[in-house]
């Protein structure tokens, strides 16, 4: 009969199911945009370009979505993807995320355009570590112009990705608020 | 869920990321000890993907159409004139065609020749991009009854596309002729002389190891060659083109950028497979 005063809280098993949800949206939704990447398009590469913007834009805006683990096994996901050398993606990966959430306090203070050449700088130091783990472990120096197209792919993704992840990390904030 | 105190669960937090780069140092001194591994967790996470990527593949392909049909209609005029053209081309050849296979039979007639069995195929649909940054692949679904096997050949309607390096339980994996690791035999048909197609990444493989005195004329067509027990003779893979900065390179007839159907060849052949393909190929199942 609790008609007036504040209405009562939600329970505690759908309250708990909600903030699940919240805490898998970013490993899923990156892991499922890696997924939907693979379709051929007549472009090679697209795997693994749809999956940084994702994850840089979870390590600067919300980096306890995703702990070094959920990291660690999307780059093991990226490499089974593309036939990349086992392990390179997880490294890469990593990397980006360590520097990322180093910078993140100065990152999310700036526009979404100063973010964005950012972002292109990351891809491009994550394109040219990928060459390099290639060129190490298959021991024969690869061409540099598919990390090249990787890094403009990648560069050009990340303002679709990104709109689609700050509407999502809006609603998210939206919904911790109000709980 | 174990409760750990703050301070500790700190630590942990702190270590993680170290301990996470150290174990992907681990998976890639894995990926290089125990390449079967690696091929077999490809393999599995494409045999459970490939059933979604068979249904997202037919939207994507339809838009694909859309574009190609507004290209066309673009281009109509152009093209009919130059259809027109080649019409006209292809007519003489036709009745120089039909002449020479009129002369072949007649020939074969007085020589007793034993003709080649026809091979068999099956043909695959790509759902996938197998590939990746430094990799071109594709991967075909497959019904979980099929016969595809390593090593088989794969074509497309005009050429030449690749190999068979992977086989899952509803997936395949083929590694494209442009591929960094792909090398195929082929022959040069102006001057039968032999020489090795070597892929690049790029769209346009490079010849290589041609005999000394016979350098690939432009316009020359590639075919492959039986050298090596890899791949049967005389399919066709592409035309000389010479690059601009002076390397003899292959046209290739396949279309390797809008794949959408391939025709696997099994011609029963046990050569090389590609370097990072580890498994030899499996004999032809008996039946």
């Amino acid at each position: 009969m609790a008609s007036k005063g504040r209405p009562a809280p939600s329970p505690g098993l759908l309250r708990q199911v909600d903030a699940l949800a919240r805490a898998a949206f970013p490993s899923g939704f990156t892991a499922l945009a890696m997924m939907l990447a693979a379709p051929p398009v007549g472009l090679p590469g697209v795997v693994a370009a749809a999956g940084l913007p994702c994850i840089f834009f979870w390590c600067v805006f919300r980096p306890a979505a995703l702990p070094p683990p959920a990291i660690f096994g999307l780059g093991l996901l990226l490499d089974l993807l593309s036939a990349a050398p086992l392990g390179s993606n997880i490294l890469i990966l990593l990397v980006v995320y360590g520097v990322a959430t180093r910078w993140r306090r100065f990152l999310a203070r700036q526009s979404f355009l100063a973010v964005w050449l950012v972002f292109c700088g990351f891809a491009a130091a994550a394109a040219l570590l990928g060459w390099g783990l290639q060129a190490l472990l298959g021991w024969e120096l690869p061409p540099a112009m598919p990390g090249v197209v990787q890094v403009m792919l990648s560069a050009g993704l990340y303002p679709v990705l990104a709109g689609l992840l700050s509407l999502a990390q809006r609603a998210m904030i939206r919904a911790e608020s109000a709980a | 869920m174990i409760r750990l105190s703050i301070p500790l669960r700190q630590a942990l937090a702190r270590l993680s990321l170290p301990m996470m780069i150290a174990a992907a140092f681990g998976v890639m001194l894995l990926g290089k000890a125990d390449a079967l591994l690696a091929e077999r967790a490809r393999m599995a996470l494409a045999d459970l993907l490939t059933p979604i990527w068979a249904a997202l593949q037919q939207p994507v392909s339809a838009v694909q159409e859309v574009v190609r049909e507004g290209q066309a209609l673009v281009h109509l005029r152009r093209e009919n004139v130059r259809l027109l053209e080649e019409n006209e081309r292809l007519r003489r050849w036709q009745a120089a065609a039909l002449a020479l296979e009129a002369e072949n039979s007649l020939l074969r007639r007085q020589l007793n020749y034993l003709p080649e069995a026809a091979p068999a195929y099956t043909t695959a649909r790509v759902v996938a991009d197998g590939g990746g940054t430094y990799a071109r692949a594709v991967l075909l679904a497959a019904g979980p009854l099929h016969s595809i096997r390593k090593g088989q050949v794969a074509l497309d309607e005009r050429g030449l596309v690749g190999r068979v390096t992977e086989v899952g339980s509803r997936s395949a994996r083929v590694l494209l002729a442009t591929d960094m690791n792909s090398r195929i035999p082929v022959t040069l048909e102006g001057s039968r002389a032999r020489a090795m197609m070597v892929g690049t990444n790029g769209a346009r493989p490079r010849l290589q190891h041609w005999p000394e005195g016979a350098i690939p004329q432009e316009g020359d067509r590639v075919v492959t060659s039986a050298e090596a027990g890899a791949f049967p003779a005389g399919l066709p893979v592409g035309v000389v083109r010479w690059s601009a900065t002076g390397a003899p390179e292959v046209e290739l007839f396949a279309r390797l950028d809008r794949l959408d159907m391939v025709r696997l060849f099994d011609y029963g052949l046990s050569g090389i497979l590609p370097p990072e393909a580890v498994a030899r190929p499996e004999p032809r199942a008996r039946r």
